[in-house]
């Protein structure tokens, strides 16, 4: 047997204070009201910092100096906000390593994911997004687009600095300036980067950091001087803001929930359909909108597959995010484990038959085991809700149509898989599956210059390539 | 020897291909803009919407899937009917909004130019919206544009029929299905456009079009959770806060009213298309 | 995919305990072997790719490096293929192949010596009793261009001289043709001129060129008899990559659900440095399973990746760093 001995990477490359105020108009100031939050660490329960909440004044404020700031950004030559982009990227990448392990310690996503997806990824967004500053006139929306003015963005835990990046970086190159809530159980790394912007010398108030819960949220986007609301999140909060903009003139893009089905046809390449549904569904612990919850398999192969999958999964390794050999970090949060128990008790309930690898499951923190539920009809719940974590809903199909059938027989449209060998079959899929990404012969791919969005209740807009820019440009 | 009496038509619905009265037997008095009688035209209800967009949910599966040659095609041939009854439309335009001979000939003329215009759109405006993106990796990574899918259509109450055809292509082109609410004032030209509809090989139940009051009406469209999208571009202040709310229950995508007077003769630009296209994204490796 | 039970194929692991009847059927002619080995599940070079990148990214440290070191020692066949090769050469080679520290006792001796045929007797002699395994390249390595019965006797040869382990290479050719059953029968043939000692088969893996011929030759190898499947001759380039290695481990594991055999697996060439060797440990083990981690089912096919091995031993024994002057070249 060949056990691998704890790998860890150090803690000691960040440091973390022991509380924090907000960015505004590039200062760290203190809240107005009296409110505090603790975030902790998911995977040991320990508190990491103490953070701000903002309240509605304070909110202001950072509205206020993200106006003054527009007129500052937004008459710059793009060339120049360009240059700014590039230098918060190349800091993102000289920090990558410490801003890797702040996101584990903060998230509890394994640091071999932080370090390998998030952060080039955000570096990437960033790198990407400074070139279109001084470019806007070739992107196809007129000749002199003009940016928005105050984007208020709100954005989930899942990656949360990933998703600053997919906020600040297409927002800052269309001349916009920002005031961003990252999640309440992951601030750290957003209060980083709020150092990052100062380090990059970036003009005060270009970007406000506002940390908070829902209600800090929901008066960045009801504030009546924000131009522009993005949000990711739940499908359920998406509905409150697009309620909330009603009678606006606020542009609003909202990247929401998901319940992807990943399907394999008979003749897929099966062991990487096998670990494209591994990447689906367990990448982040699950907590991926697009995550591919629902495996359709072609019932001919089904056992064949199964057998594959469930002893690929005993290979997983749960624990310490930390730990460079972890493939399993922690729940983000008591609540959202919570959430997963309660949906997996009634996938059981309702009948489903549940599966784990034999999995040691640490003392602290907030975990739950890679699940899998074989048996799954559409009606149940757990083929029906995004479940958010770790836990993969197994259905069969016959015949193409009704795996299309199936697929699209959801409220949601964020993505899809389609595993085979079939050129024809693929395309044949790829344009009759209602999503906005489709993933063939991979799964959970992103890239700064591909669009990635939803249909139907998977919100609205994209987000990447030059299609992320309209969503801040007044076209 | 007394002048003939003529055969007045009796204005009804469009639903599926259709001409159905409204459900609810309701109908509305119809006058020109001096204030004259002209029809009693269908008050829809409702359960009449509700029908429209079962008739547009049922129609989108082929109209998508049709080839955007043949909705180009197919939108042409509109425009060809169009032309072919343009002193109908000039008279009905004439009665509806008061306008001279001249002034109403040159709206049809420019309704039949839109709707060509249009019509040559439908197989480029996914080249000019989608892309091949060089992500870093070996993928082929392509976005494209795909129709929304049910759009319920709010027309304006002015241009009854430029502004009708100028909000109906553009959603249609690209191939979405649609439920349109026409103009409560003057809907009598939008019940003969369908029949101009209804003869261009257009295949039933792609475009339905409402009759009555659209504050009664778009407010049931705009909660309706198998309806896709909503353009409030004929609703007023209110109703539109009304319906954009009603839309955030399924998270419809909301074109809002414009927030100045439209020029229906202008350059329409393609803003009336791209709200109603979905952008998808396909990746497949690239390898041996 | 085609149904393995049609082919006879299907049986609980360990229960079937000879291949050749079930295996029988499939080789019955060009056409069901074609129609077999093509209804294999295919593979996705990019898929294939990122799982052996991302397995690689695994940090082996500390007690689990120490065990990895002397693991991938006790797995090396140490080979010299040159032209130049002499009894002199051998006999060195064999020597370190026994005591590759002569400093430090507690260092395993490797699997076995690789050479080619006219230098097995001089290997024979040379480890003596030591337990080192004598292994002979033939059937007209590398190419293996040449007929049958010269093979057969290229292998006879070997075995003859005392050589317990053959290498022999494919018929590229003939596979790339889609001529299956002659490579099948070229492999039986040698297989029997083995007698009792294993059979690795080399696929020329470099040479197949995709990962779905590398799967389909995996297969054929092991339906044909081989004990062993080997990626390379280390004369092609590119010679053992992960991700083919991956799909060979695939393969292997497979066969052992479907055919009740267990067949080993050898990558070869380029393999150079204690961190490459340690990411092939950790492929083995996450891929065909830790049933695989001994040398009786995986070797590393290398020459210089035993020098590094052991400087790298010593670093972890004295805690400083290690230079090649303190090692033999032999």
């Amino acid at each position: 047997m060949f056990e691998y001995a704890p790998a860890p990477e150090s803690r000691d490359i960040v440091d973390i204070k022991p509380s924090y105020g907000l960015f505004i108009n590039g200062e760290w100031v203190e809240p107005l009201g009296e409110g505090r939050d603790k975030t902790v660490n998911p995977a040991s329960e320990e508190v990491l910092a103490e953070v701000a909440v903002a309240g509605e004044a304070d909110v202001d404020r950072a509205v206020q100096a993200a106006r003054k700031a527009f007129t500052v950004w937004s008459a710059m030559p793009g060339s120049e906000r360009a240059k700014y982009i590039f230098r918060i990227a190349r800091i993102i990448q000289e920090r990558a390593r410490e801003l890797a392990v702040l996101e584990s310690l903060d998230n509890g996503k394994p640091i071999r994911e932080s370090r390998d997806v998030d952060l080039p990824l955000v570096a990437a967004h960033f790198f990407y997004y400074a070139g279109w500053a001084d470019k806007l006139s070739y992107a196809g929306f007129g000749p002199s687009p003009q940016p928005l003015g105050v984007a208020g963005q709100v954005i989930p835990w899942n990656f949360p600095l990933l998703m600053l990046a997919w906020k600040v970086a297409p927002a800052l190159a269309c001349g916009n300036t920002v005031v961003l809530k990252p999640a309440e159980t992951t601030p750290l790394t957003a209060l980083a980067f709020a150092e990052i912007c100062r380090q990059a010398d970036l003009p005060p108030g270009v970007v406000n950091i506002v940390t908070g819960a829902g209600s800090t949220g929901a008066a960045v986007v009801a504030h009546p001087d924000v131009d522009k609301v993005a949000f990711t999140g739940s499908t359920e909060v998406g509905r409150l803001i697009a309620r909330s903009v009603a009678g606006s003139r606020k542009k609003v893009t909202l990247e929401l929930g998901g319940k992807a089905a990943n399907i394999v046809f008979e003749d897929a390449a099966l062991d990487q359909a096998v670990e494209g549904i591994v990447n689906g569904i367990f990448f982040n612990q699950g907590h991926v909108c697009c995550a591919g919850s629902r495996l359709l398999v072609q019932e001919s192969v089904a056992e064949e597959l199964l057998d594959a999958l469930k002893r690929r999964l005993s290979t997983l390794r749960l624990g310490d995010p930390l730990d460079k050999n972890t493939d399993i970090g922690a729940i983000n949060s008591a609540a959202q484990l919570a959430k997963i128990r309660e949906l997996s008790d009634a996938g059981e309930a309702e009948g489903a038959e549940r599966w784990s690898p034999a999995c040691p499951i640490p003392d602290k923190g907030f975990w739950f085991p890679p699940t899998v539920f074989t048996g799954v009809a559409q009606s149940h719940r757990i083929a029906r809700e995004e479940i958010f974590g770790p836990v993969l809903s197994v259905l069969t199909f016959r015949t193409p149509a009704e795996a299309v059938e199936k697929a699209n027989n959801t409220p949601y449209g964020l993505s899809a898989g389609v595993w085979t060998e079939k050129g024809s079959l693929m395309l044949w899929m790829a344009s009759r599956l209602r999503a906005g990404v489709v993933w063939s012969n991979t799964f959970n791919k992103f890239d700064p210059t591909s669009p990635f969005g939803g249909y139907k209740e998977s919100g609205y807009g994209r987000e990447g390539g030059r299609h992320g820019l309209e969503a801040y440009l007044a076209v | 020897m007394s002048e003939r009496l003529a055969v007045r038509k009796t204005y009804k619905l469009f639903i599926g291909g259709a001409f159905p009265r409204s459900e609810s037997g309701r109908s509305y008095v119809v006058n020109s803009s001096k204030g004259e009688f002209l029809a009693n035209a269908s008050k829809a209800s409702r359960k009449d919407a509700r029908e429209a967009v079962a008739a547009a949910r049922k129609a989108f599966p082929g109209w998508s899937a049709a080839t955007a040659y043949n909705r180009g095609q197919i939108l042409y041939r509109v425009a060809e009917m169009l032309e072919g009854r343009r002193s109908q439309f000039v008279a009905e335009l004439v009665d509806a909004d008061g306008v001279g001979v001249r002034k109403a000939g040159e709206l049809v003329d420019a309704a039949v130019d839109r709707l060509v215009w249009y019509a040559g759109w439908s197989d480029k405006i996914g080249a000019i919206r989608g892309s091949a993106n060089p992500v870093a990796g070996p993928y082929f990574n392509l976005s494209s544009t795909e129709p929304t899918g049910v759009v319920a259509v709010v027309a304006p109450e002015a241009g009854p029929l430029l502004g009708l055809v100028s909000v109906i292509a553009p959603v249609i082109v690209t191939g979405n299905t649609c439920v349109v609410v026409a103009s409560e004032r003057a809907p009598l030209p939008s019940i003969t456009l369908a029949e101009v509809l209804a003869t261009s090989d257009l295949p039933g139940g792609v475009v339905n079009i409402l009759t009555g009051s659209a504050a009664e009406i778009a407010p049931w469209l705009a909660g309706h959770m198998d309806v896709n999208a909503i353009d409030l571009t004929g609703a007023d202040a209110e109703l539109a806060v009304t319906c954009e709310e009603a839309a955030a229950e399924n998270l419809k995508r909301v074109l809002r009213p414009p927030s100045a007077k439209v020029d229906w003769l202008a350059d329409p630009g393609t803003e009336r298309m791209t709200a109603f296209l979905e952008t998808k994204t396909v990746w497949h490796p690239i390898g041996t | 995919m085609v149904s393995l039970e049609s082919f006879g194929l299907v049986g609980d692991a360990g229960a079937v305990s000879t291949t050749t009847a079930p295996l029988a059927e499939v080789a019955a002619s060009n056409s069901t072997l074609r129609a077999f080995l093509h209804g294999l599940p295919g593979v996705d070079r990019v898929g294939a790719d990122a799982r052996a990148a991302m397995l690689s990214t695994r940090s082996i440290k500390t007690t689990a490096k120490k065990q990895a070191i002397d693991l991938a020692i006790r797995m090396v066949d140490l080979t010299t293929l040159e032209g130049a090769d002499t009894p002199g050469k051998v006999k060195a080679m064999c020597a370190k192949a026994v005591h590759p520290d002569p400093t430090d006792s507690s260092v395993p001796s490797v699997a076995a010596v690789c050479v080619y045929p006219d230098l097995v007797a001089t290997a024979v002699q040379a480890l003596g009793g030591s337990g080192v395994k004598v292994a002979s390249v033939a059937t007209a390595f590398p190419s293996g261009r040449s007929s049958l019965d010269v093979k057969v006797a290229d292998t006879a040869l070997a075995v003859a001289a005392g050589a317990s382990e053959i290498d022999m290479v494919i018929d590229r050719g003939a596979f790339l043709a889609g001529d299956y059953l002659t490579v099948f029968e070229q492999i039986a043939a040698v297989k029997a001129a083995c007698g009792s000692a294993h059979l690795k088969v080399i696929l020329e893996t470099g040479e197949l060129s995709t990962y779905d011929n590398v799967r389909r030759a995996s297969w054929l190898a092991m339906i044909a008899g081989a004990d062993f499947i080997k990626t390379s001759t280390g004369k092609v380039s590119p010679a053992a990559t992960l991700p083919v290695t991956l799909v060979m481990l695939e393969a292997v594991r497979d066969f052992l659900r479907t055919a009740g055999r267990k067949v080993g697996v050898k990558p070869a060439g380029g393999i150079r440095t204690t961190k490459d060797a340690i990411k092939y440990l950790v492929l083995v083990n996450e891929t065909a399973g830790p049933d695989w981690l001994d040398p009786d089912w995986f070797r590393l096919g290398a020459s210089s990746l035993l020098n590094d091995l052991l400087m790298q031993r010593q670093k972890m024994a004295t805690g400083r760093y290690a230079g090649p002057d303190y090692f033999t070249l032999d």
